[in-house]
């Protein structure tokens, strides 16, 4: 999957937790701008492990603040998986 | 979770705006400062002057019903361990001033090695200064850089810190959710290092893990599997050895966790394991070398306590029914409950929002019941609780008296 595959993907993912309907950019953050709490972090993490077969774990999730970060780091992952 | 009050259990960054490295805690002294505001009693600030019984003291000039302690066994007040404190205090001293792997291992550490050790029949044993040490330094030990930690989501505190101080791979799973734990044992890369982290019970809901289903999933994908039974030992299982014994999976885990601040009525932790190898956690287990062992009396009453606990039968029935009788009165009052069933020592009472439980917790203490006030980020799904913990010492009586001051307070605060 190339990077723009996983950036829809996860788009579409998001979107049940973007309540306000914010729009994301790359440069979107996850707890400034999207609000999310960690329990909605939990949920968005499972939902995008599931869909890509991966694991996001503590300490990469620690480093990822925004949405742009995060299509980086699954494009990645689930190269390597 | 733990009943860390106002902190989440999960570490949390933290982010200071200017030259005061105190400023990271305005939002935590405002949001204390305007609840005090409104004339409520302080329910963090809590003073007991005198303590009568396991059940009963008098807090803020008031005798109160104690329903808000992990005293599930009521062994604080026992003759025989009160006076094997005494005898120690009198034998060995006030302290050891020291580590264990020093000058601080006395006769009485031994031998409360020796009680932990029948007690759950397991061939190794180590005592740690508390029961946070004890995760503490079990896991950040054991599971390091490259290994992989998959764990409840609702673990407590402890348990998080470990992991944090560990520097392994931290990989959380939906609370009880025995499918979202496979789906991330699958995962771990192969020839990774694996731990797998339960509770026996959870202390915020009382609820109990699927400890069977959990375990075997566990072992399928060659994992360690290590389990905190803080809120089940002495009073869970047959022989009160916790919710794996219950389960029927004490053999098949490698580690068990424990405090002595619950159930046996003192402070320390421990933990047990059969890993032929245990002993070297002597050694190289930080929080275990680095810091006193616990004063003589300390483990005196320890061993006497766990010894006592080991025939401790009878009392384990009384607090089931103790446990039962309240679960099922605080529900016909329309109270709303954190287990359908009571699964534990621990009934949570959900209430509407922090403002009611706060109005709540006040009208209960001045009916004369102390329980524990929890709520976010400590507590799961963000809820605020009231939390009951009972006691093997409650009467029937008590229950139901307890069961009155819920009553006159709920329809006062009009939450029923």
């Amino acid at each position: 999957m190339d990077r723009a595959e996983v950036d829809a993907k996860i788009r579409e993912l998001a979107e049940p937790f973007n309540k306000k309907g914010i729009e994301i950019k790359e440069d979107t953050t996850f707890q400034n701008d999207l609000e999310f709490d960690s329990l909605t972090v939990m949920d968005f993490v499972a939902e995008i492990e599931d869909e890509f077969d991966i694991i996001i774990s503590m300490n990469q999730q620690a480093e990822i603040e925004t949405y742009g970060q995060l299509v980086d780091a699954v494009h990645k992952l689930q190269a390597a998986a | 979770m733990s009943e860390g009050i106002i902190q989440a259990d999960q570490p949390q960054t933290l982010e200071g705006d200017g030259k005061d490295l105190f400023s990271k805690f305005d939002d935590i002294i405002n949001l204390r400062e305007n609840l005090l505001a409104s004339g409520q009693e302080d329910p963090f600030n809590l003073v007991m002057e005198k303590v009568l019984s396991p059940t009963r003291a008098v807090c803020n000039g008031r005798e109160t019903i104690l329903l808000g302690t992990y005293n599930y066994m009521g062994m604080t007040f026992d003759p025989d361990v009160i006076e094997a404190g005494k005898q120690a205090l009198a034998d060995f001293g006030s302290g050891t001033t020291g580590s264990r792997v020093l000058n601080g291992t006395y006769q009485g550490h031994k031998e409360c090695e020796d009680a932990l050790r029948e007690f759950y029949g397991m061939d190794h044993a180590m005592v740690f200064s508390t029961g946070y040490q004890a995760n503490l330094g079990i896991i950040s030990t054991i599971a390091g850089k490259g290994d992989y930690i998959i764990l409840d989501i609702d673990s407590h505190a402890s348990i998080w810190d470990g992991c944090a101080m560990g520097q392994a791979e931290v990989v959380p799973f939906k609370h009880n959710d025995i499918e979202a734990m496979e789906k991330r044992l699958k995962r771990v890369p192969e020839g990774a290092g694996k731990l797998v982290i339960l509770e026996g019970v959870y202390s915020m809901l009382g609820d109990v893990a699927p400890l069977k289903e959990m375990v075997a999933v566990a072992k399928k994908y060659g994992a360690m599997v290590l389990v905190d039974e803080a809120h089940s030992m002495g009073f869970i299982g047959e022989n009160g050895r916790g919710v794996v014994e219950d389960a029927g999976v004490i053999d098949d885990v490698d580690f068990i966790i424990g405090t002595f601040s619950k159930s046996v009525g003192t402070v320390g932790g421990f933990c047990v394991s059969n890993h032929p190898k245990f002993e070297i956690m002597r050694l190289v287990c930080r929080p275990y070398v680095f810091t006193a062992s616990l004063p003589p009396s300390v483990v005196a009453t320890a061993a006497t306590s766990i010894r006592k606990l080991m025939s401790g039968s009878e009392k384990r029935a009384h607090l089931w029914e103790n446990s039962r009788t309240l679960h099922k009165g605080l529900r016909d009052l329309g109270f709303k409950l954190g287990t359908e069933e009571p699964q534990s020592a621990i009934i949570a009472v959900i209430m509407p929002d922090l403002e009611k439980g706060a109005a709540m917790w006040e009208a209960l203490i001045k009916g004369g019941l102390y329980v524990n006030l929890a709520r976010p980020p400590a507590t799961p799904a963000n809820m605020t609780l009231l939390r009951c913990s009972l006691c093997a010492e409650h009467s029937e009586e008590e229950v139901g008296k307890i069961l009155d001051i819920f009553e006159t307070a709920g329809k006062e605060i009009g939450i029923i």
